[in-house]
């Protein structure tokens, strides 16, 4: 109990520590703002009055944690470009991020577990090379270029979908689901990959160690050892690496989305990327890199619950 | 050594040297211009002529294809030189000398680490600009951490062993047992890393090129083609089926040679 609190504790001052760079880092951005909110019609007073109400002529630290606060409570700033709250802009949207990426790390652990354990198990020098020169294979195909190859060939050639043609989640969830399959799986098929190829070896090398041959000599049957000894450890560094993957695949659909034109928070960090919009890209960055701390996070706490080890230690 | 045995180590090996004589010839001489404009030969499907097909401008791609694969090639080099560089520099010093520096750095390096590359270099982009330069560097900066971690572990193992202390002993100075005593017992595991950090460097490019932000026209990487080649998807589909090939051949070449070099350090 007592570690689960100081686990709590560093993930807070992680996140602090995250949100206190990502605020910083667009402190140092060259030029004023105001003078492009201005425009041509900007005169030194309009600009000082501008700054002092939008309280830029303050601390840094102060304005940091005046942010925070106005962050935490839901408050995300207002956008440079189309004045108006950065949490309205990503109330639709954010949905639809999520969503692409809770299928796609969905699709990645139930795809890549059960395969990972079935090539585990196999010992044969085939299977081996089928399985690394697959994993090569995929690891070597970007997401964005599977996901052009699935526009074309689902698309175009056999039209089972528009490209371009996406409905919200808010009017058809299913169709919306539907659309987002391909542009998950196109995240996913990498992952999987890896996935696999990392928990195969992990199964193997347990699968050398001494506890089992013990195990089997108590008479113990082949699953009863990879369920109950096997995979538990196995699966630690493949949690850790699933964690990983979860970042991956949620910065992922920044790409994917524009692949797929698919209005969600990718599409519009780019967009304000390109008009220098820093409250729209500063509030994506730190909900994207809360959400990757969060995942690390819980991951840790998994592993804490599977390993004995750290719990004692 | 048999790593010269190991078929994945050969595949990659061949299919690195075709592809590196390939681009370095694209430097000098290509079989169309690429950026001559022809509208007669526009959007032409694959043919003795033009190996990929044409573009919507009537360039070939194929020749297009390879100057590139050496604009994305080289950006991917640089990269992972900056990254060495400095991650061997921060690796070797952290390793070798420890302390309160070793730690603070090694957290620093931890947690960049956990982020997605391409989600800091959105951020480095955003507030810094974009092009070639800023990529390289942005990129550069994000690929250190992953080289100094491994370079580090090294560096900590050697520094107890016996002909490290005999070095000392014989007075050998400390940059000269840290970089020509030491440095050399690396290369078996900074290899891999080098060719793992170079794919991954190839894709991260790809990938902010694709967004927009990368390599801005008239100069054209694998990333950007593919960007433009999407547009063109119902109508020139080689385009994009060929810019894409160039990248999976490209990563796919030095993804084979690292786990040859992998399966072999293993076995000894």
């Amino acid at each position: 109990m007592k570690q689960l609190g100081k686990k709590l504790f560093t993930l807070i001052i992680t996140l602090l520590i995250v949100s206190l760079l990502a605020f910083l880092a667009f402190q140092i951005i060259p030029g004023d703002p105001t003078t492009k909110m201005l425009g041509t019609n900007a005169t030194p007073e309009k600009a000082a009055q501008l700054r002092s109400q939008l309280g830029l002529d303050r601390p840094v630290f102060v304005r940091y944690f005046e942010w925070l606060l106005h962050f935490v409570r839901g408050d995300l700033g207002i956008s440079y470009t189309y004045k108006m709250q950065v949490s309205e802009m990503l109330s639709d949207k954010l949905p639809i991020t999520v969503l692409l990426t809770v299928l796609s790390f969905l699709l990645t652990v139930l795809i890549a577990i059960p395969l990972g354990i079935a090539a585990g198990r196999i010992k044969n020098r085939w299977v081996d090379h089928a399985v690394l020169i697959a994993d090569q294979l995929l690891m070597a195909i970007p997401p964005f270029f599977f996901g052009i190859l699935a526009c074309f060939l689902f698309g175009i050639i056999f039209r089972f979908f528009t490209p371009g043609n996406f409905i919200p989640p808010s009017e058809d969830l299913g169709a919306s689901l539907s659309y987002l399959l391909l542009p998950a799986l196109s995240l996913a098929l990498p992952r999987i990959a890896m996935t696999v190829k990392m928990l195969r070896g992990s199964i193997q090398d347990e699968l050398t160690q001494n506890y089992v041959y013990t195990a089997r000599s108590r008479g113990l049957s082949q699953w009863g050892i990879l369920r109950r000894h096997v995979l538990r450890n196995a699966m630690i560094p493949v949690i850790t690496f699933l964690a990983v993957s979860a970042a991956e695949i949620m910065t992922g659909t920044i790409i994917i989305e524009q692949v797929f034109t698919i209005p969600g928070v990718g599409r519009l960090l780019l967009s304000s990327i390109g008009s220098r919009d820093f409250p729209v890209v500063q509030a994506i960055v730190v909900i994207m890199a809360a959400w990757i701390v969060i995942v690390n996070f819980a991951a840790d706490l998994l592993n804490f619950l599977i390993d004995p080890r750290r719990r004692a230690g | 050594m048999k790593i010269r045995k190991n078929a994945y180590f050969v595949t990659g090996g061949i299919l690195s040297g075709i592809l590196m004589a390939v681009i370095l010839t694209g430097f000098f001489w290509t079989p169309y211009s690429t950026t001559a404009m022809n509208a007669a030969e526009k959007m032409k499907a694959p043919s003795f002529r033009h190996l990929l097909g044409t573009d919507n401008f009537g360039r070939d791609v194929f020749s297009r294809v390879v100057s590139g694969a050496g604009t994305s090639f080289l950006i991917a080099l640089m990269v992972v030189a900056i990254g060495c560089f400095f991650g061997i520099l921060i690796g070797s010093l952290c390793g070798y000398y420890g302390g309160i520096a070793d730690l603070v750095l090694m957290r620093i390096c931890d947690t960049i680490t956990a982020f997605p590359a391409i989600l800091l270099a959105l951020v480095i982009i955003s507030v810094v600009g974009g092009g070639s330069g800023n990529i390289v560097i942005a990129l550069g900066i994000l690929f250190i951490p992953s080289f100094a971690r491994v370079v580090r572990t090294q560096f900590a193992v050697c520094r107890s062993q016996n002909y490290i202390s005999s070095a000392k002993l014989m007075g050998v100075s400390g940059p000269r047992i840290l970089f020509f005593h030491i440095l050399p017992n690396t290369f078996s595991v900074l290899l891999p890393s080098v060719t793992i950090g170079f794919n991954n460097a190839v894709l991260a490019e790809a990938g902010m090129s694709f967004l927009g932000i990368g390599i801005q026209p008239p100069q054209a990487s694998l990333g950007s083609m593919l960007k433009d080649s999407q547009t063109y998807l119902r109508s020139a589909p080689w385009y994009a089926l060929g810019t894409g090939l160039a990248v999976v051949l490209l990563v796919l070449a030095f993804s084979l040679l690292s786990e040859g070099i992998q399966q072999g350090s293993r076995r000894q």
